[in-house]
């Protein structure tokens, strides 16, 4: 192959994955950017949902959209009660708390979900085809073709979401300032709850399709590691933010593991983000659209 | 109890000074000491002494990773990294050039420092969320490396075997020698961490943590004492992970995944974040966890399962109950197991009297 074929086949790949990370990023700065809570489990998230939707479709022989419609209502009720639960009651307390709650919940998640439904990988399948579109030189999967698709219509939607929308309004305005929110006449405790819920929407789609590509186990949570350097890179409460670290990691991920692992035997996919995010936090540790309120001491 | 107190006067600043000034605390101390010198080695079967090993190892950890997390207020995601590195350093000086472990041991320790001070780095700038996410970063690519670089890591398998410790003409090859062997370490690191958190550079670490403009305010300069809290908190892992590695005779990067990181961080959560009490609760606690899931799932675990799905719900259970323990912990006791200590104690100390 030539060589400006092979990178432009890494490019497009790294275009389509990173903008399927983008999906799993929203759901971690949905939280953020509401609640000012960090959530580590977003990866197992993904999981629960990839499970529940794996299970309906092969252990109980549910439609597609029976399945999918069950996953979003128990990844919504999941949301809610998290919340009330666990988080309220850390509100005020340090952010090591909250950090080290919420990688609590993900050792649960990920002790549960085996637990309940087995430990092998299960299939996630979808009414869609195997065979990648050839384009030129582009060999494209149509699950990723998919999964950039809902990624991108969900990023507009809560884009649309923030900016316009009387709760998104509501809600940047109760992560701007709780205070001030609440004395405005703001229901801050709902608005947190429902920041937790539209995670677990988003989190029922990222399992979907993450489900599709990668299989349902335990290992399917790992897809979480990736959120960190894809919000670090974008800025933590930005929603185009999530697309352009999303883009910017999928795009290095690919071209580097295509170029390096030759040499080193394989594992640059997992390596190389961080590396970027390590420089990132040294130069611009707000990322590329947060909001700059890192203090220096 | 609290007639015990009475007539204590101190009249030199020694006596103010000293670790334990009450006559009881140091004759209570005296007793711990000799139980675990003399009595409980020569008391119980090998199995359990191995049990007591492994707690043992976890302890000299867990006061490391409070000493930055729980006294300095820094968290750290990369600690099971750290390990690592102090493993495989010492796992190579006592291969290839045939070192002695005392040799070796400190030299996996200054290495770990070393490499815990430059991923400490960051924590001059960003601090929080971003500093975790930033040792996490660390504790991945640490793994990545030794995984990867097989001059570090000693082949495919990235496992090095490593001589059993000899002192003069003696080896320490069964688990009451081992056991020796640890506790010698166990003491030295509570005592250092005692000394440590009330002398100055201690107090400059409860400063930062509290309040770090305040401090600096104050004259600390707080990039110095971070980066001494990232490098005595990794010189304690590194330490753990030589320990680990000549406790199993082999070096293995499996042993200091992030799963390791993330257990210690539930020790010293569990146990009691800023106490070195805490930290010893902490790490018996969540060494024994498993292993009691695991008798309590071989008892009972046959009345309601075929044999091997009790196997297969060992590791998940004790994930479960791992989480729900940490969750539990932040939620309704964040001063963890030292405070539930302290209240008995506390109870006790004015009993049978109600104030």
């Amino acid at each position: 192959m030539v060589d400006w074929q092979f990178f432009a086949l890494l490019l497009s790949n790294g275009v389509l994955i990173g903008l399927m990370y983008s999906l799993i990023a929203l759901g971690f700065v949905l939280v953020y950017k509401a609640t000012d809570a960090i959530n580590f489990a977003q990866g197992e998230f993904v999981m629960i949902a990839g499970f529940l939707v794996a299970v309906a479709l092969g252990a109980y022989g549910a439609p597609l959209w029976l399945a999918v419609a069950l996953a979003l209502a128990v990844m919504i009720a999941f949301g809610f009660g998290l919340e009330r639960v666990m988080l309220r009651p850390l509100i005020g307390r340090p952010i090591v708390a909250v950090i080290m709650a919420t990688i609590g919940l993900a050792a649960i998640l990920r002790g549960f979900g085996p637990l309940m439904w087995g430990a092998e990988t299960k299939p996630l399948p979808l009414p869609i085809p195997d065979e990648p579109i050839v384009w030129g030189p582009f060999f494209i999967p149509p699950i990723q073709l998919l999964g950039a698709g809902v990624s991108l219509l969900f990023l507009a939607i809560f884009g649309w979401f923030f900016l316009r929308s009387r709760q998104g309004i509501a809600m940047r305005a109760v992560a701007d300032s709780q205070q001030v929110a609440m004395a405005m006449g703001v229901n801050v405790e709902r608005y947190f709850a429902l920041a937790w819920a539209m995670t677990g929407i988003v989190s029922a789609l990222g399992g979907l399709i993450w489900g599709n590509l990668l299989g349902v186990d335990v290992h399917l949570a790992l897809v979480g590691f990736k959120v960190f350097p894809v919000v670090i890179l974008g800025g933590l409460d930005s929603i185009p933010g999530a697309i352009i670290g999303g883009l910017i990691v999928g795009i290095v991920e690919n071209v580097a593991a295509g170029y390096i692992d030759p040499w080193v035997g394989g594992g640059t996919k997992d390596f190389a983000p961080y590396v970027l995010m390590i420089l990132a936090l040294m130069i611009r540790p707000y990322g590329i659209f947060g909001k700059q309120i890192i203090e220096r001491v | 109890m609290i007639h015990r107190e009475c007539g204590v006067l101190k009249t030199t600043y020694e006596a103010d000074m000293a670790l334990y000034p009450l006559p009881i605390a140091r004759r209570a101390v005296g007793a711990v000491a000799a139980l675990f010198f003399l009595v409980l080695p020569f008391s119980v079967h090998e199995y359990y002494l191995s049990i007591v090993n492994l707690v043992s190892i976890a302890v000299v950890g867990a006061l490391g990773l409070n000493i930055l997390v729980g006294y300095t207020g820094q968290i750290s995601i990369g600690h099971g990294a750290f390990m690592s590195v102090g493993a495989y350093t010492a796992a190579n000086f006592a291969t290839r050039l045939h070192w002695p472990f005392w040799l070796s041991l400190p030299l996996g320790g200054l290495m770990a420092a070393l490499v815990g001070a430059v991923v400490g780095i960051p924590s001059l700038r960003i601090k929080g969320l971003y500093l975790a996410i930033a040792t996490l970063a660390g504790q991945l690519i640490i793994e990545w490396t030794i995984n990867h670089v097989t001059w570090i890591s000693g082949g495919v398998q990235a496992s090095i075997e490593v001589p059993r410790p000899r002192l003069g003409g003696f080896e320490i090859a069964s688990q009451r020698e081992m056991y020796f062997f640890l506790l010698i370490f166990v003491v030295v690191a509570i005592t250092g961490t005692l000394n440590l958190v009330r002398s100055r550079v201690g107090r400059a670490f409860v400063a930062i943590r509290d309040h770090d403009i305040a401090a600096e305010l104050t004259g600390i300069n707080i990039f110095r004492y971070k980066l001494t809290a990232f490098a005595i908190s990794s010189f304690y892992a590194g330490i753990t992970g030589v320990l680990y590695t000549y406790y199993l005779g082999i070096a293995n990067y499996e042993q200091f995944q992030i799963v390791t990181s993330i257990d210690y961080l539930a020790m010293i959560i569990i146990g009691g974040l800023g106490s070195v009490l805490g930290s010893i609760f902490g790490a018996i606690f969540v060494t024994l966890l498993p292993i009691l899931i695991r008798y309590a799932m071989e008892a009972f675990g046959g009345l309601v399962l075929s044999p091997q799905a009790v196997l297969n719900t060992i590791p998940n259970l004790r994930l479960i109950l791992f989480g729900a323990l940490i969750v539990f912990f932040l939620v309704v006791e964040p001063e963890g197991l030292n405070r539930l200590w302290r209240n008995i104690r506390n109870y006790f100390r004015l009993w049978p009297f109600a104030y």
